[in-house]
């Protein structure tokens, strides 16, 4: 029994790897690339409280154009609140967020955010969540971005009838369409299961490096930090507690090696 | 022919040769196809079973004379009334009158309930300012001021689309309101994080959010509105399906009284189908009202 089911779960393996290369083959050499511009963001002594409670003490940070930046801590640390006073959702108690040139006041247009569930509307077609905010030309663009994460041919479908993976590709789409200068990722993979989550990961950074926008990924998994980031901070009680570059080169599977054992091990440590 | 289907035939016996011979020619899948039909029939058929008997059994117990026509018309006179109602027009006149008057004060009232609804729901001051004196206006049977409506409406069109338009508007302003407040948040700020206007927010995200819930308010509206017009149209009429039945008590014509109610059974039933259709159409993205759909258990 045991020899079956090995050798079922070989051939399972083996057709998600030839459909993962299927989906996420480079694009067809005829479109010209889609780069656009990344922003950097920058926290200037950030303090944000809820009544008496600091969420984030007194926190700089500098994120330069088009880099990956995970942000990784425990729950209750701080990153969801970093997150939603860079997109604008929140302001930030004292302190300043710039995202380009512009101090973050109200909510930004080139800012971005892949919440944890997909959330999208169920009474909207896939085409019709993706170009959600309308605007001239959005059915053109909503499929351009809906052929980037492979789903093109699934416009005219309810989102009730696709899965987990492909709700957040959706999702991911929609965020594409209006060509953010920085994207935030607020867990968007925790839950899935671990085949899809890997197919995200290359779908993911397979976007980000073919149109250089700046990303900030919230997670509390180490090895998806390690796998996907240049650089990791590690948030614990509202401050920076670990900062630290990933030279690994990209891409990068599973992100196995001494090297990237080590990096976990010491962004674990200050976790 | 398969074993399944000779062992039938084997065991209906009585059929004729001929019968099986002819059987076994049109081969198995005839066979299995008109079983399957026969099935569909049946089941289509099966809730018509009671009603139907129903109606047997009364017809020939006013046949047979056991139930005098002051007391209620055989189904065979209630049917001559319609021929008859229908032939000289009263009955069609009667029913447009009606229909006219209940879509009337349909329109009014459901256009108040659901601008009250969505006023309420999307503005909290609005809530409020209105929502305690909706909820107090709305605990009043809306019956109980029919002396009152006819002394400022007298006994005209205008009372009785009034009275229509009052019990309609309050089941489909709760619902329209609770369907709002209860649009799921994170959807709200997603559009907003996406940069929706308010306009667009309202048509894109909260009305259709809230959809199911306004149409489970018009369809308990519609039963309130026959339920109203029946009432404020045997009070005073000169038309309407109402003034029939009430006209056709003074010649003790019960058959056409019977036939009144069957119309009003009738178009309640059409009005029902009709919604039904809409949420089918206007829900389509809810697994819940696609075609094949079961219920939760």
């Amino acid at each position: 029994m045991e020899i079956f089911a090995a050798s079922d779960a070989d051939i399972t393996a083996e057709v998600r790897a030839a459909d993962i290369r299927a989906t996420f083959s480079p694009p067809t050499p005829a479109q010209p690339p889609r780069r656009w511009k990344g922003e950097p963001i920058r926290l200037s002594g950030v303090t944000k409280s809820f009544g008496a409670r600091p969420v984030l003490r007194r926190l700089d940070l500098d994120v330069p154009a088009g880099q990956f930046l995970a942000v990784v801590g425990r729950s209750g640390g701080g990153k969801t609140t970093l997150m939603r006073l860079i997109c604008g959702l929140d302001s930030a108690t004292s302190g300043d967020v710039f995202v380009g040139e512009a101090r973050v006041a109200g909510l930004m247009p080139q800012v971005r955010l892949l919440f944890q569930d997909a959330r999208l509307a169920p009474w909207q077609r896939v085409i019709g969540n993706v170009g959600i905010a309308r605007g001239p030309a959005w059915r053109e663009q909503a499929h351009a971005a809906l052929q980037d994460v492979g789903l093109a041919d699934r416009g005219r479908d309810w989102p009730s009838v696709l899965s987990g993976g492909q709700r957040q590709r959706v999702a991911l789409a929609r965020a594409l369409v209006s060509r953010p200068g920085v994207l935030l990722l607020d867990e968007p993979f925790g839950a899935l299961d671990a085949l899809t989550r890997a197919e995200m990961h290359r779908l993911t950074e397979r976007i980000w490096t073919e149109h250089g926008f700046t990303v900030v990924l919230i997670t509390h998994d180490v090895a998806e930090a390690v796998a996907l980031a240049d650089r990791v901070v590690v948030l614990r009680q509202g401050e920076i507690a670990l900062d630290v570059a990933v030279d690994l080169l990209r891409p990068r599977p599973e992100a196995d090696g001494a090297e990237a054992a080590d990096l976990r091990r010491r962004i674990l440590a200050a976790v | 022919m398969s074993p399944t289907a000779q062992s039938e035939s084997l065991a209906l016996g009585a059929v004729p040769s001929v019968a099986r011979q002819e059987a076994a020619e049109a081969g198995l899948d005839a066979g299995l196809l008109g079983r399957v039909r026969l099935a569909a029939l049946g089941r289509a058929l099966l809730p018509w079973a009671l009603p139907l008997g129903v109606l047997a059994l009364w017809q020939a117990a006013a046949s047979l004379g056991f139930l005098s026509s002051r007391v209620l018309p055989a189904p065979g006179d209630v049917a001559l009334a319609f021929w008859r109602t229908l032939k000289d027009g009263t009955l069609l006149t009667n029913i447009s009158v009606s229909t006219g008057r209940a879509l009337t004060g349909l329109a009014i009232g459901g256009g108040i309930g659901f601008a009250l609804g969505v006023l309420n729901g999307v503005w909290r001051p609005a809530e409020t300012a209105l929502d305690s004196t909706l909820q107090m206006l709305r605990n009043v049977p809306h019956l109980a001021i029919i002396p009152l409506v006819i002394l400022w409406f007298g006994i005209g069109e205008e009372a009785k689309i009034f009275l229509v338009a009052v019990g309609v508007a309050f089941p489909i302003y709760l619902n329209t309101f609770h369907g709002i407040r209860t649009v799921d948040r994170g959807l709200v700020e997603m559009a907003r994080v996406y940069g929706l206007s308010s306009t667009a927010l309202f048509w894109r995200i909260v009305l259709p959010g809230a959809l199911p819930s306004v149409l489970v308010g018009l369809r308990y509206a519609l039963g309130i509105m026959w339920l109203t017009l029946i009432v404020a149209e045997t009070i005073s009429s000169t038309e309407g399906i109402g003034y029939m039945t009430m006209n056709a008590r003074e010649f003790l014509q019960t058959d056409v009284v019977v036939l009144g109610v069957l119309a009003y059974a009738l178009l309640g039933k059409l009005a029902d189908s009709l919604t039904r259709a809409i949420e089918q159409r206007a829900l389509a993205w809810n697994p819940a009202y696609q075609p094949g759909a079961r219920g939760v258990a």
